[in-house]
C-alpha cells in the first residue's frame, strides 16, 4: 500500500508525458493517493513502534542498501499531509495553456518524489526520493512562472542543489561514522547502533552540524532562506503550494527523522546555534514579511518565518515540542498550500498582487475572502486550527526545556522572543487580509467572479483538515509519539551514561504523560550534578 | 574451461579492421554505410564473446606474451568497455556521414576510412588496458594516439576541423615525448619495464627512489594529456569543438577512460610515496575548479561538454587518489553513458541546426524524444539521483569522506554547484525557450534504438548499479 502511494504520482506522470489525458488523470492518480493514504491511516496500529507496511527489495547486498518503504506515525503523518496537499494543488491547477502534459507530469513528479522520501526507511533512496522534485521545480518555475521567474529558478535550483550535496555529505559521514560492521543504509539499524552509542561523539557534532546546513538549505533556516521567497513569488500556484507545503517539510522530517534520534550529543552541542538561527527566523524574517508590499512575496516569507517555530520545537527534542513540530509542520502545510492556492486564483483573475492595487475583494469574491481569513488565523494560530495546538505545545515543551536545569536560560529567553513571532504574524496576516479584501473596492475589479463551485472543493477539504485537527489533536498526537518514544527513552538512558554531556544546552522533558515527569527529571537532573 | 582466450579478442578486432578496410579499396560501388552496419555487427559479436572469455591474471614472474599482457577481470571489463563505446560511436558516424561527406568532393567520399579506423583505435584500447609493461603501454597508446590523429582531422577541408588536428598531433607529440622519457627515467631506477617487477624494485632499499619518482611525474605529464587534467587541458576545448562530433566523443569517453585505466596500473608501484598523492592532489583539485568554472560561460554546447569533459577527470581524479578503484571505474561507467548520450543527441540535433545552446531552443516541441534524452544526459552529468552520474559521485565522494579528504569533498560539492548551472543551461534551452522553427527531426531507427538504449541504462545503473559493482568485485 506504501508503495501505492508512492508510485502512484509517479506512473501517472509518465502516462501523462506518454500522452494519457493530463488534467483528468493527474486528479485521478492524486484522488488514489489520498483514498489510499486514508486507508493506512485508518489501518495505522497506534501502539506499535515501528515501522508498518514495511517492504523491501535488497538492492545491493555488500552496501546494505535496499529499497524498503514503510511508514511509522511520523511518516504516515507526512504522507497524509503530502497526498491532502497535492490533491488540492492539481484541483486547483485547472487548465494550463502552454504544455499542459509537462505542467501535470512535473506536479506529480514533485508529489511523488516527496512521498517516496517521507516513506523510505533507506537512507539512499530517503535523499534520492527528495532529489526527484528538483528538475520539475527549475521547469515549472521557469516555464510557467511570473515576471521574475528566470533568476527565481536558477536561485532555488543552484541554492537546493548545494544544499542536497553538502546533506549528502553528511549522511555519508553518518554511514561511515557507526563501526564497519553494522554499517547500513537502513534507518532502524542505524537506530540501533546510535542506541548502543556507536556513533562517537565528535562524529554526531560533525554529522549534526553537516545535516543542520544542508537541511537548513532545504528548509530555509535563516541564512540559507533567501531562495524561498523569491522562488515561491514565481512559481505558478500550484507549484508554490507543493513546494511549501510539503518539499519544505522534507527538510525537517529529515532532522526529526535523523539528526535528533541518531545524534544526541550533535543535537545539544549546536542547541545554541541553532537557537540563535531560529530566532533569525522568527524575528528577523518576520519584520521582513510585515514590510511586503506584495501578496506572494509576504506568504513566501511568512513560510520562512514559520519554520522558526518548527525549529524551536525540533531544538527542545522533548517529546512535547517535537510533537508539536510535527503537528505544525501538518497543520503549516495545509495552511500555506491553501494561501497559496487562493493568491494564485487572485493572480489569475487581477493579473496582480500588489497590496495597493488590491482592496474590498471580499465584496466580489465573499468565498475567496472566507478562505483566505480563514488561512490567516490558521496560519497566525488561533485556537481551533491545528497550528494553533502545534505552536502552544511548541512554546510549552521549549520553556520546559531550560526550567528543569532550574535557572532562567536562553531557552527560556528563545521562547519568550519566539512568542513575540505570533505577534508579528498577526501584524502581516491582518494587514494583508485588510488589504486584500477589505476596505473600499477598487472600480477595477468589480467584474471579477468569486471561485466557482468546483474550485471550493480543494480549500474546503483544506480548512476542514485544519479545523478537525485543531479540534482534536489528541489523534494526532496519538498517532505520532510512539515513533518519538523510542528513541526518545534509548536516549535518555544513552545520555545518563555520557559523561561529556552539556549541562548548559538540552534538557529532555518528560514523555507525554507529564504525572510523574518533574520526579523523574529532577532525580535525572540530580544524577547529572553529582557526577 | 573457456574456448576464447582473451588475446583473441583483439585480433579479431584487427581482422574485422582489416577486412573492412579491404572492403573498402576494392568494392567502391558499395554504400559505404553497409561498412558501418558491418563493422557494428562484428563488434557486437566480439563484444558477446568477451563474456565467455574466463579472466586469467598474467601468472607471476610470467616470461614471454604474459610478461606484458595480462586479462584480469579490469581488463576484460575495459575491454568490453571500448567495444561499447566503439559500437556505440560507429551509430553516431551513421547519422554523422552527411557531414563527412559534404566535405568532400567528387567520388572519392571517404566514408570507409571514416568507419574502420575506430575499429583499431578500439583495438588499441583493448590492448592498453590490458597491458602491464611500460612498453606495451606506450606500443598500445600510440596505436590509439595515431588512429585519433587520423579521426580528428577527418574532415579537413573545414579550417577549424584542420586546427583541431594540428593542435592535437602536436600537443599529442610531446606527451609521448614526455611518457618516453618517463620511462627511460624509471627504466634506468630499477631496471625493470613490468610493473609488477617495478614495483619490487621500488620497495628495495638500493634502488634511486627520486629518480624512479622524476620518471613517474614526467609519465604522469604524459597521461594528464589524455585524460585532460590540469595544466595539460589546454587542447581540449579547442580539439573537442574541431574534431568531428563523433570523434569527440570518442576521445572524450575512450581517449579518457583507458588514461585512466593505464594512470590506476601505472601508479599502483608509487602509492607508497606521500609526495605522488600530494602531487595528485593539487592536479585534481586545479582540474575540477578549472574545468567547472570555465565551463560556466559556454554558449556552444560541445565546448561546454569539452570543458565538462575536464570537470570529470577532476571527479574521477578525486577517485584516484583516494585509491578506489572501483569508484574510478563505476564513474567510467556512468560517463560513457550520460556523455555518449548528450553526444548521440548532438549529432543529430546539430545537423539540423548547429552546436550553440541556443540552436537546442524549443526542442521540447520539435522533438521530445530528444529532448528528453538531452535532459536525461545532462541531469546524470549534473549528479541528480536516479542517474547513473549520481551513484558514481555518490562512490567517489564515499571514497574521499573515508580518506578525509576534506579539500577535496569541499570544493567537489561546489564545482558540483557550477555544475548544475552549466548543465541546466541546456535543458533550460530545451524546455523554456521557443523557437520559430516547428519542423520535426528525424531520428533513424538505429540512432532511436541506440539512444533508448542508453537512457534506459543510465536510469537502470541509477537505481540499480548491482550488476557493475559485482563485475569489479574481486
Amino acid at each position: 500500500m506504501v508503495l501505492f502511494v508512492i508510485f502512484c504520482p509517479i506512473i501517472a506522470a509518465i502516462l501523462i508525458i506518454v500522452g494519457a489525458p493530463a488534467r483528468k488523470t493527474a486528479l485521478a492518480a492524486s484522488v488514489l493517493a489520498l483514498a489510499a493514504a486514508l486507508f493506512l491511516l485508518a489501518s495505522f496500529q497506534h501502539l506499535r513502534r515501528d515501522f508498518q507496511h514495511v517492504t523491501s527489495f535488497t538492492i545491493s547486498p555488500e552496501w546494505h542498501l535496499s529499497f524498503t518503504t514503510g511508514v511509522d506515525g511520523l511518516s504516515l503523518a507526512m504522507v497524509l499531509l503530502a497526498t491532502i496537499v497535492t490533491f488540492a494543488a492539481i484541483w486547483f491547477a485547472g487548465k494550463i495553456e502552454k504544455y499542459e502534459n509537462a505542467f501535470y507530469a512535473c506536479l506529480l513528479f514533485i508529489s511523488g518524489g516527496a512521498i517516496g522520501a517521507f516513506a523510505s526507511i533507506d537512507l539512499f533512496f530517503f535523499y534520492a526520493f527528495h532529489e526527484l522534485a528538483l528538475i520539475p521545480t527549475f521547469l515549472l518555475i521557469g516555464i510557467w512562472g511570473s515576471e521574475n521567474r528566470i533568476a527565481a529558478a536558477w536561485k532555488i535550483t543552484i541554492y537546493l542543489a548545494v544544499g542536497s550535496f553538502i546533506l549528502l555529505i553528511g549522511l555519508i559521514l553518518l554511514y561511515q561514522s557507526v563501526p564497519t560492521a553494522s554499517r547500513s543504509f537502513d534507518i532502524r539499524a542505524l537506530e540501533a547502533a546510535a542506541g548502543l552509542g556507536q556513533i562517537s561523539p565528535d562524529a554526531q557534532r560533525h554529522v549534526y552540524l553537516l545535516l543542520l546546513i544542508g537541511f537548513g538549505i532545504l528548509i530555509s533556516l535563516f541564512p540559507f532562506h533567501t531562495w524561498a521567497p523569491e522562488a515561491y513569488a514565481a512559481a505558478p500556484a500550484p507549484a508554490a503550494m507543493l513546494h511549501a507545503g510539503i518539499l519544505k517539510k522534507f527538510g525537517l522530517y529529515g532532522l526529526l527523522r535523523l539528526a535528533v534520534p541518531l545524534l544526541p550529543v550533535g543535537a545539544r552541542h549546536w542547541t545554541n546555534l541553532l537557537l540563535v538561527l531560529l530566532l533569525g527566523n522568527i524575528i528577523y524574517v518576520g519584520l521582513v514579511t510585515i514590510a511586503q508590499k506584495r501578496l506572494d512575496w509576504m506568504l513566501g516569507y511568512s513560510s520562512v518565518m514559520h519554520m522558526g517555530y518548527i525549529f524551536l520545537g525540533i531544538a527542545s527534542a522533548g517529546i512535547l515540542g517535537v510533537t508539536g513540530a510535527v503537528i505544525l509542520m501538518f497543520a503549516h502545510g495545509l495552511s500555506i498550500a491553501l494561501l497559496f492556492g487562493l493568491a494564485g486564483e487572485l493572480r489569475k483573475r487581477t493579473g496582480t498582487l500588489i497590496f495597493d492595487e488590491l482592496g474590498g475583494l471580499a465584496k466580489v469574491m465573499p468565498f475567496a475572502g472566507l478562505a483566505f481569513g480563514l488561512g490567516a488565523f490558521a496560519a497566525i494560530g488561533l485556537p481551533g486550527f491545528a497550528n494553533f495546538a502545534g505552536e502552544i505545545m511548541i512554546f510549552f515543551g521549549a520553556f520546559r526545556n531550560g526550567w528543569e536545569i532550574g535557572s532562567f536560560h536562553i531557552f527560556q529567553v528563545a521562547t519568550v522572543l519566539a512568542l513575540w513571532g505570533v505577534v508579528i504574524s498577526t501584524v502581516y496576516m491582518l494587514r494583508a487580509y485588510r488589504k486584500t479584501f477589505m476596505g473600499a473596492l477598487n472600480e477595477r475589479w468589480n467584474g471579477l467572479v468569486d471561485l466557482r463551485p468546483g474550485l471550493r472543493v480543494p480549500a474546503a477539504l483544506l480548512v476542514g483538515a485544519l479545523l478537525c485537527y485543531g479540534f482534536f489533536p489528541q489523534s494526532f498526537v496519538r498517532m505520532i509519539t510512539p515513533a518519538f518514544r523510542t528513541y526518545l527513552s534509548a536516549n535518555r538512558s544513552h545520555l545518563t551514561d555520557m559523561q561529556t554531556c552539556n549541562h548548559g544546552a538540552v534538557r529532555r522533558p518528560p514523555a507525554v504523560g507529564l504525572d510523574d515527569g518533574n520526579a523523574r527529571q529532577g532525580r535525572g537532573y540530580n544524577e547529572l550534578a553529582r557526577r | 574451461v573457456s574456448v576464447i582466450k582473451a588475446p583473441q579478442l583483439e585480433i579479431a578486432v584487427l581482422v574485422l579492421g582489416m577486412v573492412i578496410l579491404m572492403f573498402e579499396a576494392f568494392a567502391a560501388k558499395i554504400d559505404k554505410r553497409i561498412l558501418a552496419f558491418a563493422a557494428i555487427a562484428g563488434l557486437v559479436v566480439i563484444l558477446v564473446a568477451t563474456f565467455f572469455v574466463t579472466p586469467v591474471p598474467a601468472p607471476y614472474q610470467a616470461a614471454g606474451f604474459w610478461n606484458f599482457y595480462t586479462a584480469d577481470r579490469l581488463s576484460i571489463f575495459f575491454k568490453q568497455f571500448a567495444l561499447l563505446t566503439t559500437i556505440l560511436v560507429l551509430i553516431m558516424m551513421i547519422d554523422y556521414a552527411p557531414v563527412v561527406r559534404s566535405s568532400f568532393s567528387g567520388a572519392r567520399d571517404g566514408l570507409g576510412e571514416f568507419f574502420a579506423v575506430p575499429i583499431f583505435t578500439c583495438a588499441g584500447l583493448m590492448y592498453l588496458v590490458s597491458a602491464i609493461d611500460f612498453i606495451f603501454i606506450f606500443v598500445s597508446l600510440e596505436l590509439v594516439t595515431i588512429s585519433f590523429y587520423v579521426l580528428v582531422s577527418f574532415t579537413r577541408r573545414n579550417p577549424v576541423t584542420l586546427e583541431a588536428g594540428v593542435k592535437y598531433l602536436v600537443l599529442s607529440a610531446l606527451s609521448t615525448a614526455f611518457f618516453v622519457y618517463g620511462i627511460a627515467w624509471i627504466f634506468g631506477a630499477t631496471g625493470q619495464t613490468n610493473l609488477q617487477r617495478v614495483t619490487e624494485a621500488l620497495a628495495n632499499a638500493d634502488t634511486n627512489q627520486s629518480a624512479a619518482l622524476l620518471g613517474m611525474v614526467l609519465v604522469l605529464v604524459a597521461l594528464g594529456f589524455k585524460i585532460a587534467a590540469v595544466p595539460f587541458q589546454i587542447w581540449v576545448p579547442d580539439v573537442y569543438q574541431g574534431a568531428p562530433t563523433p570523434v569527440t566523443a570518442y576521445l572524450s569517453v575512450g581517449s579518457k577512460a583507458a588514461g585512466f585505466v593505464v594512470l590506476l596500473r601505472v601508479l599502483r608501484p608509487f602509492l607508497a610515496l606521500p609526495q605522488m598523492q600530494r602531487l595528485l592532489i593539487l592536479i585534481a583539485l586545479l582540474t575540477l575548479i578549472y574545468g567547472n568554472l570555465a565551463a560556466l560561460p559556454q554558449g556552444d554546447l560541445k565546448r561546454l561538454l569539452a570543458y565538462s569533459s575536464i570537470a570529470h577527470a577532476g571527479y574521477l581524479l578525486i577517485g584516484v587518489v583516494c585509491l578506489d578503484g572501483s569508484a574510478v571505474v563505476f564513474y567510467l561507467v556512468a560517463y560513457l553513458l550520460m556523455t555518449l548520450l548528450s553526444f548521440a543527441v548532438l549529432v543529430i540535433v546539430a545537423q539540423q541546426t548547429g552546436e550553440q545552446i541556443s540552436d537546442f531552443d524549443g526542442l521540447g516541441q520539435r522533438s521530445p524524444f530528444l529532448a528528453f534524452a538531452m535532459l536525461i544526459g545532462m541531469v546524470s552529468l549534473a549528479g541528480v539521483p536516479f542517474t547513473a552520474g549520481f551513484l558514481g559521485k555518490f562512490f567517489i565522494f564515499y571514497a574521499a569522506i573515508l580518506q578525509r579528504q576534506i579539500g577535496l569533498v569541499v570544493v567537489g560539492v561546489i564545482t558540483v554547484g557550477c555544475g548544475f548551472y552549466y548543465y541546466l543551461k541546456v535543458i533550460r534551452a530545451m524546455y523554456w525557450q521557443s523557437t520559430a522553427k516547428l519542423d520535426m527531426i528525424p531520428v533513424t531507427g538505429l540512432s532511436r534504438f541506440a539512444i533508448s538504449a542508453l537512457i534506459v541504462a543510465t536510469i537502470w545503473l541509477g537505481v540499480y548499479p548491482q550488476p557493475i559493482l559485482n563485475m569489479l568485485k574481486r
